[in-house]
């Protein structure tokens, strides 16, 4: 078995010009421009091969294939031959528009050309035989006119249609694949997906190196598009489906583990904000980079702490950047202000940036760009989400998940610090956070008001904290006018530590405690 | 007779070099013309090797197509053209033992 497989190895194989590729050399590839793209396809598209991108309707194909013409133009010295079968070349400058691309300037500087094929069926008539070299000349011709190095066929599977002789199309479609090749131009092809198909007529077997394939799906009212790469002969790609979005700036590609969790980890502290709860963490506080998880049911203090670690950024002069779900920006300020923290002065001098936007205003892809151009313009060095959980309301506890690690990642490399608030619903296990999301994150806290003998107590403990020495206690806090306070430990005789009443009746009684409470500070 | 029958119809045909194809295309359009449209044809042979930016132009991808320039309205037909009867319905020739 072995034997024959290690025979068969050096036979070069049908297609044309692999077998004389030496097999360690890297593959060659054209960046596409479009960012995220190129990092999950380790540096673009095989070039001078035919990459196929195939996809339902409206799934941005076209929109792919035009961007990664003009960013070739614009940015990589490489002018591009778009040549459509169904939209008319006015259409696709008008659709190029609302992405920000002028195609009628690059088309009279040279760097672009536009040609729109016309073959419905209904406009010519058929007797006898014939073969595609017109398309071949008119192609050839086009791409020799402005020395283009990339193309675009968009959609070519519009020959099956357009022509009744089905055989000499896929003849001639497997000549003109040949042929790309041989002009060794970078290509995109496109196909419609149909059902279980990648595309109608089968274009991917003539498409070897390369097929990604987009997907468009509504998900509860919003939509979401999605990339995968199918295949990538020769080159390590990332084979998970990538959110992508279209907008203004063009695409976008959202890879989730682009970074490769190759960041820096810091070594310096930061502050958490609440004087007793740096104690708890080794005296030091946070890691700088960290990503924190603060749980708890409603009403159990997360937002204040939240506000506490923002406002301590603050003090140090530090930019801190707080994305609000729940409340606007004036409630929350007017919110925290009652605890005594006060947001206004570092609004005015620019060290606050309270975001305040509805969950279900954007898909959570588009969130999660629109988040990633906030910090990328402004640059905090401290980022709060309050709280994560209600993007729940826009995505799958799945996608939700994988938004939120590529939002990590992405503040990591930065050595953005950042805290996550997650709300835990009433009745579900405290320590379980409600997207599984603790996996991601550096350190987690959880919040609690348990009930017991007629009151309500506040407590916070650190469940985790990684690379950080911290107290395994779960400790009292009160909510003052002056903020959170963490309370002294009370020990009962058995040593277990009393919270509550019953650590004032520890305190006010007869006690043995060694350590005696010095002050209440809320009754 | 009919207004512009009498007039000189003028068709194009695009080939690619010297094909069998293209030959055998350009033999079955005269011997049509001859038999259907004689004294008033004229035949444009247009090779894209040689003016390959025509393809664009006159948005043309198959080899051989025939287009029937006048009279209007412009007319393709695609293939070798030895299917008569097609061509014939193609280019919306009345044939012969009609007319007179």
């Amino acid at each position: 078995m072995t034997a024959t497989v290690r025979r068969r190895k050096p036979v070069p194989t049908k297609r044309a010009g692999n077998g004389s590729r030496p097999a360690r050399r890297p593959l060659a590839k054209a960046p596409t421009g479009i960012p995220g793209l190129d990092e999950i396809t380790n540096g673009g598209l095989p070039r001078g091969r035919p990459t196929l991108v195939c996809g339902g309707a409206g799934c941005g194909k076209t929109l792919l294939a035009m961007e990664f013409l003009v960013r070739g133009a614009l940015d990589y010295d490489e002018p591009g031959v778009f040549m459509s079968f169904e939209e008319t070349t006015d259409d696709l400058v008008e659709n190029a528009q609302s992405l920000g691309f002028d195609l009628r300037r690059l088309s009279a500087r040279r760097r672009l050309l536009l040609d729109h094929v016309q073959l419905e069926r209904e406009k010519h008539m058929e007797s006898g035989e014939y073969d595609l070299e017109g398309l071949f000349i008119r192609l050839g011709h086009a791409i020799e006119t402005i020395h283009a190095k990339r193309v675009v066929l968009d959609t070519i599977e519009v020959l099956f249609s357009g022509l009744s002789d089905k055989f000499v199309v896929r003849a001639e479609l497997a000549r003109l694949f040949r042929w790309l090749k041989m002009q060794r131009v970078t290509a995109i092809v496109t196909g419609e997906r149909e059902g279980e198909r990648l595309t109608r007529h089968g274009l991917e077997e003539f498409v070897s190196d390369c097929v990604i394939l987009l997907d468009q799906r509504v998900m509860e009212q919003s939509a979401t598009r999605r990339l995968r790469i199918l295949k990538y002969r020769g080159s390590g790609h990332g084979g998970n489906e990538m959110p992508f979005l279209i907008d203004d700036h063009g695409l976008s590609v959202l890879p989730i583990t682009s970074l490769g969790l190759a960041h820096q980890a810091s070594t310096a502290h930061l502050p958490t904000g609440v004087a007793g709860l740096d104690a708890m963490f080794g005296k030091k506080g946070f890691f700088r980079g960290n990503s924190v998880l603060v749980s708890g049911t409603a009403g159990t203090g997360k937002s204040s702490l939240a506000a506490h670690f923002a406002e301590a950024a603050c003090r140090r002069g530090e930019r801190c950047l707080y994305f609000a779900f729940e409340e606007s920006s004036s409630q929350i300020m007017r919110n925290m202000r009652s605890v005594g923290i006060d947001f206004e002065p570092w609004t005015r001098r620019d060290l606050l940036r309270v975001h305040a936007q509805r969950p279900t205003a954007l898909g959570l892809e588009a969130h999660l760009v629109a988040m990633h151009r906030l910090i990328d313009d402004w640059k905090p060095r401290v980022v709060v989400v309050d709280p994560v959980t209600s993007m729940i309301a826009v995505g799958s506890e799945i996608e939700v998940k994988a938004m939120l690690a590529r939002l990590i990642d992405f503040m990591k490399l930065r050595q953005i610090t950042a805290l996550f608030t997650s709300l835990t619903e009433g009745g579900a296990a405290a320590e379980r956070t409600d997207l599984g999301v603790s996996s991601l994150m550096d350190v987690w806290m959880l919040l609690g008001n348990p009930e017991a003998n007629g009151e309500r107590n506040r407590t916070i403990q650190i469940i985790k904290a990684r690379g950080m020495a911290h107290s395994n206690q779960v400790r009292e806090f009160v909510m003052t006018d002056h903020g959170i306070t963490l309370v002294e430990i009370s020990r009962r005789a058995d040593g277990s530590v009393a919270i509550g009443s019953a650590r004032d009746a520890q305190e006010s009684g007869p006690s043995d405690d060694p350590k005696p409470s010095r002050r209440r500070k809320f009754e | 007779m009919k207004n512009g029958a009498r007039r000189t119809w003028r068709l194009r045909l695009y080939v690619a070099g010297q094909t069998p194809k293209s030959i055998t295309a350009l033999a079955n359009l005269k011997r049509l013309c001859d038999s259907h449209l004689a004294g008033r044809y004229r035949i444009e042979v247009v090779d894209l090797l040689d003016k390959p930016h025509l393809a664009r132009r006159d948005d043309i991808v198959v080899i051989p197509t025939l287009v029937r320039q006048l009279p209007p309205p412009i007319r393709k037909i695609i293939g070798d053209l030895s299917n008569v009867e097609r061509v014939l319905v193609g280019l919306d020739v009345v044939p012969h033992n009609d007319e007179e």
